[in-house]
């Protein structure tokens, strides 16, 4: 019986949280490595483009909200979320028009667009500080949990519950399908086959005519839909704070790195290892070392390996080993 | 227009800029204080002109050795808290070094063994040399915070603080907080170095998050977000002045209020000390940048693989301007620590102190020292006036409009006005001046 309360316990504080996380780091991570993969520089505006994809989303979902429209048990989130891909995505379609273009035509050195992604960073920052503030925003309705502590011990008659909440399993489910449209995209499709040609080699797939302009194009559209995705999913699991999509840079970064640059399923394993080390590494295993151990004995300290305000140093430590020992990633990335 | 005339010219505006700031939005007060921070900001950009102007690395971490480098004021200065370092304290640098020797052999390991045994032993080096150091550390810790935490809470420093009657010990701390930004810059550029240029990008990113967060956390060190204040500066109190009748007497003379007077004369002394500094730096690195070593460092910038063929060993020149940039940076934290007599981690943002630096740089003149200067102050000039002209501006365009909720956030949200403004330079002068105001020569 306690070694299933143990279990349980790890299953509540540790697998199902991360797996939300992780589906959300993913979905962030694949935007970074497919942006890598086909422009070729670490788009560092990445995580406010997030921010302001979920704040047009949450705007819109007051909007509908006031209307009175709902989704019953799911967020009405789900609704606006089409809408704020489609307001980012043409905000970004502009700024790939503004600013990337001009470098891309001229070949600049990855370093210099890298810099402009930082430009881009700032306006985005500004531009989702202008529509939504800088406060903490609440928008998640519908319901809170598919599974609730109280009704998991009173079916299993465990002393530990498992809590699943809705958004957890919105992310993961959401996290699926958009995983799965898009290795179909990639596979199956003519334009996802011209992109990954296009990845692997620039010159060869000018040749065969590809056009870049359009793979760039589609490009910037999948990696922003999966950002707004992701930010959206992070925003009803979590809250939203704009300043703390600033600070998913570095965990999202880590997984695509970790899964080796330019290489989508390497994000996608990547951003599953960071959330599931992050959360290991940031929970205190005290009840789980007393539930195993024997005799009722339990353990003086948390057992906690770090305080919660180090995740990021998890994901930097994993970033900096996979550096040392493996640079191009688990999976085989690609360098330029 | 030649070179001169232009840089002339910029310095010249620049200086018009900050009497303006004397003499019609503000007072002497205000606008030494905007010159103080922008000679502050002037040292960071410099080091980052080394890292990016010189040899084309890109750190996304300078608020991280900027913060570090702040921590050698009060390590050096502060008054030691003997009875906590005494109590336990002493155990907390013991368990550092534990943890930095359980590293130290995680190396060697790593470089005597091969194959399965070579990843059991680090692994088995690694977690032993972990859970030893939680061992010491943890009780150390809570024994150091528990005391006094009204005011203290924290291991103190080595107070070392007057010379001869003078409180300049505090200046000792200026180079030490350099050497401890050129170590978190050895161990980064070691790992991300020679590796793709994104990588260096993207590990300096989170080493700057992880010093921010140490210096957020860790009471012990210096008090964490309690903040640490009364850190002794060189420079007179104002208070002081302000009590002396020989000073209340000189104030006269000017004809000004003696409250005043000192103010702008104590923040006249800091300006002494960031001025002898700024030009020193200035003097070595243009040295050194016309020397052998500095061509050669250019040349490694423009085309690393033909230095390469010519025999030069790019990763390790890369590590060693990458220490010396980041220490540079380090010096500026550390001098900002020290004008300002404390420390607040919650005020060390990547936005103002990575990235607003950087902006500086770029639109300076990357390459060129005295470039990185001018746009320090244009930028750092902006950054304070944009926060007030954006709301400002905001208030008289709605002057007309219904007092209201939308009212209110408009005016709210031009307070984020200078963000997309350095967002918008940064892209301009990206695009169409890439060289910068002043371009390298």
């Amino acid at each position: 019986m306690d070694s299933l309360n143990a279990l349980v316990l790890i299953l509540n504080f540790i697998v199902v949280p991360a797996a939300a996380y992780g589906a959300q780091l993913a979905l962030g991570a694949l935007g970074v490595t497919l942006i890598y993969g086909i422009l070729r520089f670490s788009n560092f505006a990445h995580g406010d483009t997030m921010a302001f994809g979920t704040g047009v989303t949450i705007l819109v979902t007051w909007g509908l909200q006031a209307l009175g429209v709902s989704l019953g048990p799911l967020p009405t989130a789900l609704l606006a979320l089409p809408i704020g891909i489609l307001v980012t995505v043409l905000v970004v379609l502009a700024t790939d028009r503004v600013v990337y273009r001009f470098y891309r035509r001229q070949r600049a050195k990855p370093v210099i667009v890298v810099i402009a992604s930082v430009g881009v960073m700032f306006v985005m920052y500004a531009l989702t500080r202008f529509i939504i503030g800088t406060d903490d925003r609440v928008f998640a309705d519908g319901a809170r949990f598919l599974i609730t502590a109280a009704d998991f011990k009173a079916w299993t008659g465990l002393a530990e519950g498992l809590a699943v909440k809705a958004t957890s399993a919105l992310t993961i489910a959401v996290a699926v399908a958009a995983v799965a449209f898009l290795f179909w995209f990639l596979n199956r499709t003519r334009t996802g086959k011209s992109m990954r040609a296009y990845a692997d080699n620039e010159d060869l797939a000018l040749l065969s005519g590809i056009d870049p302009e359009k793979v760039v194009r589609v490009t910037w559209i999948i990696a922003t839909t999966l950002a707004v995705i992701a930010g959206v999913l992070y925003g009803l699991d979590k809250s939203f704070r704009p300043f703390n999509y600033f600070a998913l840079l570095l965990p999202i970064f880590a997984a695509a790195v970790v899964g080796g640059l330019g290489n989508p399923l390497g994000a996608i394993a990547g951003g599953f290892l960071i959330a599931f080390s992050e959360t290991a590494f940031t929970y205190a295993f005290k009840k789980f070392v007393s539930y195993l151990a024997p005799g009722g004995w339990e353990p003086e300290g948390l057992i906690q390996l770090l305080s919660t305000e180090y995740k990021f140093a998890v994901s930097f430590t994993i970033l900096i080993i996979v550096l040392l020992f493996r640079p191009t990633g688990i999976f085989r990335g690609k360098s330029v | 227009m030649t070179y001169r005339a232009r840089a002339a010219l910029l310095f010249g505006i620049v200086a018009v800029l900050f009497l303006v700031e004397a003499f019609v939005f503000g007072t002497w007060n205000t606008a030494l204080g905007i010159v103080n921070m922008a000679l502050i900001s002037a040292i960071m950009a410099l080091g980052v002109n080394m890292q990016w102007g010189y040899a084309g690395l890109f750190n996304v971490g300078v608020v991280g050795f900027v913060a570090l480098g702040g921590l050698a004021p009060a390590l050096i200065s502060m008054p030691p808290q003997t009875e906590a370092f005494l109590a336990g304290g002493w155990r907390i640098p013991l368990a550092i070094g534990v943890g930095v020797l359980s590293i130290l052999a995680a190396i060697v390991a790593n470089g005597r063994l091969a194959g399965r045994p070579r990843v059991l032993a680090i692994a088995a080096i690694l977690i032993a040399g972990f859970a030893i150091y939680r061992t010491i550390f943890d009780p150390a810790v809570a024994i150091v915070e528990t005391m006094n935490p009204a005011y203290a809470g924290h291991i103190g420093g080595l107070g070392i603080d007057s010379i001869f009657g003078w409180h300049g010990g505090v200046l000792l701390s200026w180079p030490i907080g350099a050497l401890m930004a050129a170590a978190a810059a050895w161990v980064i550029g070691k790992t991300a170095l020679g590796l793709r240029s994104d990588y260096l990008a993207i590990a300096t990113l989170g080493i700057g998050e992880i010093i921010i967060a140490v210096m957020k956390n860790e009471d012990w060190l210096a008090r964490g977000v309690k903040n640490l204040t009364n850190i002794p500066q060189p420079v007179p109190y104002e208070i002081d002045l302000q009590q002396s009748a020989y000073w209340r007497g000189w104030a006269e003379a000017f004809g000004t209020d003696p409250v005043t007077f000192s103010t702008i004369f104590v923040k006249l002394c800091w300006m002494v000390f960031f001025v002898a500094v700024l030009l020193a730096l200035i003097w070595l690195s243009e040295r050194a940048l016309n020397s052998p070593w500095g061509r050669m460092m250019r040349a490694i910038r423009d085309n690393e693989t033909a230095a390469e063929a010519m025999g030069k060993d790019v990763t390790r020149r890369h590590l060693q301007i990458f220490i010396i940039g980041s220490a540079v940076c380090g010096l500026a934290g550390a001098m900002m620590v020290t004008m300002l007599g404390q420390i607040t981690p919650s005020s060390y943002t990547p936005l103002r102190f990575t990235f607003l630096v950087w902006v500086m740089v770029i639109v300076g003149g990357s390459g060129n020292n005295w470039g990185a200067v001018l746009g320090a102050f244009l930028l750092y000039y902006l950054y304070i006036k944009v926060e007030d002209w954006g709301p400002d501006a905001m208030k008289w365009l709605t002057e007309s409009m219904q007092p209201g909720p939308i009212r209110d956030h408009l005016t709210d949200m031009a307070s984020h006005a200078r963000m997309l403004a350095l967002g918008i330079i940064l892209l301009l002068v990206l695009r169409f001046s890439p060289r910068g105001l002043l371009p390298e020569r």
